[in-house]
C-alpha cells in the first residue's frame, strides 16, 4: 500500500460489539503498546522536573553568560529540522514496518538514524563550542540547568540511535516477528516522543531566552 | 585503582557498626551454609530466584520488608535509648556523628524498604488474584523491579560495614548533603541506591497500572473492580507520575556532587530551596502511595470480616481517586516555613485540610460497613480497628500542623515526628500487617497462629501509643527532631515512657517472628484445604491455596462487585459439568531480573567509590545482559490442557 492509499484507506471497523468490559484480558500488543505509553509519560515528568528547574534558575547566571550570549537561533533551528525530518522519516520506517518489507524498513531506519545523528552531531559541538568559551555546566546555576536538561535529551536521542541499531539487528536475525514488530512500534513511539520534548526545549530554552 | 576506598573505610575504631555488620555477616553466612548443607541451592535458583510469578515475587518483597523492619526498627531502638539517657549533661552513648547517621538511615529504610516493599509486595501477591488474570502485564519486568529494589537495600546495608550513611535526614536536603558539607560517601550510598530501587518502583508502577487498567477478567467493568485494585490502581498512577520527579531530583544533586554542577549549592547561582520543592513534589504524593494500598486492605478486611459488602463503593472509589489527585496539590506544607508569603501558604494550608475529607469519608464508610455486621473479631480485622482509632488521631494532627502559624510552632518538632509516626504506622504498617495476616493462607495454604496474632497486634498497639504520644507532649515543650542530647532534664520522663514503648513495639516484632516460627512448625494442623478460610468475597478465594502457577484454570466470569461472594450465593453451577480445559501459556523464568540488579549493584557501589573502571564494566554488563534477553524468543512454557484437568479433578476430590 502506497503512503496516499494508506491515507485515503477507510479507517476499519472495529468489528467486535461486545463491551470492553466483557471481553476480558487484552491482547499482548495492546498490552505492550500501552505499557510503553505509560513510560513516555513518566519520561516527559521527568523532563517537567528538568524544566522547571531550568526555568527557576534560567537568569542565576552568576555574572556568567546568558542564553542571548550563548544561543544561535539559527544554529538551533538546522538542528532542530534534523530532528523533526527524522521523527517523518520514522514514520516511514512505520509504515514499512507494516508493510514487513525489509529493505524499505532498513533505508528509513537509516536515514533516520542519519538525522539524529546529524542532530547529535550539531549538539555536541554547540556543546564543546560553549565549554571553549569558558561557558560550561560548572560555570553557573542557569548553565548547569541548561547542559541537564538539554543533555539528558541528548542522551535520550543517543539511546534511541543505539535501539534503532539494535532493532535492525533484530529485523535481520529474527524476522518481522510480533515480539520483533511490538519493540519497533515502542521505538518509533519513543522517537517521537523525543521530538515532542525537543519542541519543548527549542521553545522554552533557545526561543525563550531574551533578545 | 580502587577509587576512594581503602582499608580505612572499614570503621574499626567504632564498635556498634562493627558488631552489627559481623552479627549480619554471620547471619547470611549461616543462611548460606543452611542451604548448601540441605542442597536448597538448585531449588531456590528455580521456584524463586529466577521466578516471574507474581505470587512469589510478592512473598520475596514482604519477606524483604520484614527482614529490612528488623534492620530500620534496630535503628529506632538505638535512637530512643540514646535520648532516654542524654539528658542534662549527659551525652549518651552513640556521638553525634553516629547518632546522625542512625536517624538517616533509619527514615530511608523505614520508608524506600520497609512500607514500599511491603505495600508493593501485596499488590503483586493480590492484584493479579483480585482480577481473575494469570499474571501482570509484564511479568519479566516485574521480576526486574524486585531484584532492583533488592539491589538498593544491599547498598545501604553495604554503607554499615564499608564508609559510613548519609548524616543528613532522610531526604537529604542540600546544601548539607553538597560536597562541599558531606564530603564522605554517606550521602553517595543514599543516592544511587535509591536511584536503582527507584528505577524497579517506577517499573512496577508502570506494569501494575497496565495490568489493571488492560488485563481484568471478563465482565470486571471498572464499577466490580475490588477496592483492593481500585486503590493499588491509584497508588500506582502516582508511583507512575511521582517517581520521575525523585529521579530528576537526585539526579541533578549527583552532578552537583560528582560533576561540580550547581543546582543546590550555595555559590554560582545554586538553589536549595528548589531540591527541597521537587523533593515534596515526589515525597507527599509518595505518602498516598504507601496509604492506599493500606486503605484497600482494611476495606477487603472490614467487609470480609463483617460479612457484608462494602458501604459506600463508589464513594470510596471517588475519594480514592480524588485523593490520587489532590495529593499532588499540598507538597508546600511540608515546609510552610521557607517563607513564601501569607497567599501560598494559605492555599496549601486549605488543600491539606481538604485532602482530609475524601479521607473522612473513608472512615465513615469503614464505620457502617461494620455497623449491623457479623463482625469475626480475627487478628486481620484487630489491625483494622487499631488502625481506625490511631489514624484518626494521627490524621487530625495532620490537620493541625496544615495551620501555618501552627506549623511555625511545630515544624521540625517532635510533634512533628509523633504525628507522621501516627499515620505511617497506624497507617500503612497496620495495614501490611492487616494484609499479611488475611493473604498468608492464600499464598501457604495455612493459616496464622490467630493467639500470638493477637498478641503481636496489642504490642504494637500499645507499644505505638507509649512510644509516640509522649512526644507529641515533647513537641509541644519544645523538643526538635534530630536531636542527640538535651539540656532539659524535664523531658527525660517522657523519654523514658517513650523508651518503654519502643521496647513493647519490640515484644510485637518479636511475637510476628514467633507467630511465623510456631505456624510453620504447627502447619499440618492448621491446613486450610477451602482456599477460602475468611468467607472471602473476592476472586483470590475461589482459587486452591496455594494457588496453582496459572492462578485461574478457567478465567472466572464476573457478573457484580464481590465476585466470588455472588458464585457463593448463586451456588457451583460450574461443580456440575467439567468445563472444556484448554492449554495455558506461561512467562518462562529467567535469570535477566537478577543478573541486571547484580550489576547495577556493582555500577552503583563503583560510582558511590569512585572506581570508573568498575563503574564501566557495570554498565557494560547490563548492556549485554538486556541485549542477550532481546534475542530470547523462546520466553513461554505451556501447561497441556491434560494436566490441568487433572490438577482440578484432584482438587475437587478433596
Amino acid at each position: 500500500m502506497s503512503l496516499a492509499d494508506h491515507l485515503t484507506a477507510p479507517v476499519e471497523d472495529d468489528e467486535d460489539r461486545t463491551p470492553y468490559s466483557e471481553r476480558g484480558p487484552a491482547p499482548i500488543d495492546v498490552v505492550a503498546g500501552f505499557g510503553f505509553w505509560l513510560f513516555l509519560l513518566s519520561d516527559i515528568v521527568m523532563f517537567s522536573a528538568l524544566f522547571a528547574a531550568y526555568a527557576v534558575l534560567a537568569d542565576h547566571t552568576a555574572g556568567g553568560p546568558d542564553g542571548v550570549k550563548l544561543f544561535n537561533r539559527g544554529y538551533v533551528l538546522i538542528e532542530t529540522m534534523c530532528l523533526l525530518f527524522s521523527s517523518f522519516t520514522c514514520g516511514m520506517c512505520s509504515l514499512a514496518i507494516e508493510r514487513r518489507s525489509a529493505p524499505a524498513t532498513y533505508l528509513w531506519a537509516a536515514v533516520t538514524f542519519a538525522l539524529g545523528a546529524a542532530f547529535l552531531g550539531l549538539e555536541l559541538s554547540e556543546f564543546s563550542r560553549m565549554i571553549a568559551e569558558d561557558a560550561g555546566p560548572t560555570r553557573s546555576a542557569f548553565l548547569s540547568a541548561f547542559f541537564t536538561l538539554v543533555g539528558t535529551h541528548g542522551l535520550h536521542v543517543t539511546l534511541g540511535l543505539l535501539w534503532f541499531v539494535s532493532m535492525m539487528a533484530q529485523v535481520a536475525t529474527l524476522g518481522f516477528r510480533p515480539i520483533v514488530v511490538r519493540r519497533l512500534l515502542c521505538l518509533t513511539l519513543f522517537w517521537h516522543a523525543l521530538d515532542i520534548v525537543w519542541i519543548g526545549v527549542f521553545t522554552i530554552v533557545y526561543l525563550g531566552a531574551r533578545w | 585503582m580502587f577509587g576512594k576506598l581503602s582499608w580505612d573505610a572499614i570503621p574499626f575504631d567504632q564498635p556498634i557498626p562493627m558488631a552489627a555488620s559481623l552479627g549480619v555477616i554471620l547471619v547470611i553466612a549461616a543462611i548460606g551454609l543452611l542451604v548448601l548443607w540441605k542442597g536448597w541451592t538448585r531449588y531456590l535458583w528455580d521456584e524463586w530466584i529466577t521466578s516471574v510469578d507474581h505470587k512469589r515475587l510478592g512473598v520475596m518483597y514482604a519477606l524483604l520488608a520484614l527482614v529490612m523492619l528488623i534492620r530500620g526498627f534496630i535503628d529506632a531502638l538505638m535512637m530512643r535509648s540514646q535520648l532516654a539517657m542524654a539528658a542534662g549533661g549527659a551525652e549518651g552513648y552513640l556521638p553525634p556523628e553516629h547518632y546522625n547517621q542512625i536517624f538517616s538511615a533509619h527514615g530511608t529504610i523505614m520508608i524506600f524498604f520497609v512500607a514500599m516493599p511491603f505495600v508493593i509486595g501485596l499488590m503483586n501477591f493480590a492484584v493479579p488474584l483480585q482480577l481473575g488474570i494469570r499474571d501482570v502485564a509484564f511479568p519479566v519486568l516485574n521480576s526486574v523491579s524486585f531484584w532492583l529494589t533488592a539491589s538498593g537495600v544491599l547498598l545501604v546495608n553495604l554503607s554499615l560495614v564499608l564508609g559510613s550513611f548519609a548524616r543528613t535526614g532522610w531526604l537529604v536536603y542540600p546544601p548539607l548533603s553538597e560536597l562541599a558539607y558531606s564530603p564522605d560517601v554517606g550521602v553517595d550510598y543514599y543516592l544511587w541506591a535509591l536511584q536503582i530501587s527507584g528505577v524497579g518502583t517506577l517499573l512496577t508502577g508502570i506494569n501494575f497500572t497496565t495490568t489493571i487498567l488492560k488485563l481484568r477478567a471478563p465482565g470486571m467493568g471498572y464499577g466490580r473492580m475490588p477496592i483492593f485494585c481500585w486503590t493499588a490502581l491509584s497508588s500506582n498512577l502516582l508511583i507512575v507520575a511521582a517517581f520521575p520527579i525523585l529521579t530528576a531530583t537526585f539526579a541533578m544533586l549527583l552532578l552537583d556532587r560528582y560533576l561540580g554542577f550547581h543546582f543546590f549549592t550555595t555559590d554560582a547561582g545554586g538553589h536549595a530551596m528548589m531540591y527541597i520543592n521537587l523533593i515534596w513534589a515526589w515525597g507527599h504524593p509518595e505518602v498516598y502511595i504507601l496509604i492506599l494500598p493500606a486503605f484497600g486492605v482494611f476495606s477487603e478486611v472490614i467487609s470480609t470480616f463483617s460479612g457484608k459488602p462494602l458501604f459506600g463503593y463508589r464513594s470510596m472509589v471517588a475519594a480514592t481517586l480524588g485523593i490520587c489527585v489532590l495529593s499532588f496539590m499540598v507538597w508546600l506544607h511540608h515546609f510552610f516555613t521557607m517563607g513564601s508569603g501569607a497567599d501560598v501558604n494559605a492555599f496549601f494550608g486549605v488543600m491539606t485540610m481538604i485532602i482530609a475529607v475524601p479521607t473522612g469519608v473513608k472512615v465513615f464508610n469503614w464505620l457502617f460497613t461494620l455497623y449491623g455486621g457479623r463482625v469475626r473479631f480475627s487478628s486481620p480485622l484487630l489491625w483494622s480497628l487499631g488502625f481506625m482509632c490511631t489514624f484518626v488521631i494521627g490524621g487530625m494532627t495532620g490537620v493541625l500542623l496544615s495551620i501555618p502559624p501552627a506549623d511555625f510552632v511545630l515544624h521540625n518538632s517532635l510533634f512533628l515526628v509523633a504525628h507522621f509516626h501516627n499515620v505511617i504506622i497506624g497507617g500503612v504498617l497496620f495495614g501490611a500487617f492487616a494484609g499479611y495476616v488475611y493473604w498468608f493462607p492464600k499464598a501457604f495454604g495455612f493459616t496464622l497462629d490467630e493467639r500470638l496474632g493477637k498478641a503481636a497486634f496489642w504490642c504494637w498497639l500499645v507499644g505505638f501509643y507509649l512510644a509516640f504520644m509522649p512526644l507529641y507532649a515533647l513537641g509541644l515543650m519544645g523538643a526538635t527532631r534530630r536531636m542527640q542530647h538535651y539540656h532539659e532534664t524535664g523531658w527525660q520522663p517522657l523519654m523514658l515512657v517513650a523508651m518503654a514503648g519502643a521496647l513493647v513495639i519490640l515484644a510485637g516484632i518479636v511475637l510476628t517472628g514467633l507467630q511465623l516460627y510456631v505456624s510453620i512448625r504447627t502447619r499440618a494442623a492448621r491446613i486450610d484445604r477451602t482456599g477460602d478460610p475468611w468467607n472471602g468475597r473476592t476472586l483470590e478465594w475461589s482459587i486452591a491455596s496455594p494457588p496453582p502457577p496459572w492462578n485461574f484454570s478457567v478465567l472466572p466470569r464476573v457478573r457484580g462487585t464481590d465476585a466470588y461472594w455472588g458464585m457463593k450465593q448463586a451456588g457451583k453451577e460450574a461443580a456440575a459439568q467439567e468445563p472444556e480445559w484448554q492449554d495455558i501459556h506461561l512467562p518462562r523464568s529467567t535469570p535477566i531480573g537478577v543478573v541486571l540488579a547484580f550489576f547495577a549493584t556493582v555500577a552503583g557501589f563503583a560510582m558511590i567509590w569512585h572506581i570508573w573502571w568498575l563503574a564501566i564494566a557495570g554498565i557494560a554488563g547490563l548492556t549485554v545482559t538486556s541485549l542477550a534477553h532481546a534475542w530470547r524468543v523462546d520466553n513461554e512454557i505451556t501447561v497441556p490442557a491434560r494436566q490441568i484437568a487433572e490438577y482440578e479433578r484432584r482438587r475437587r476430590r478433596r
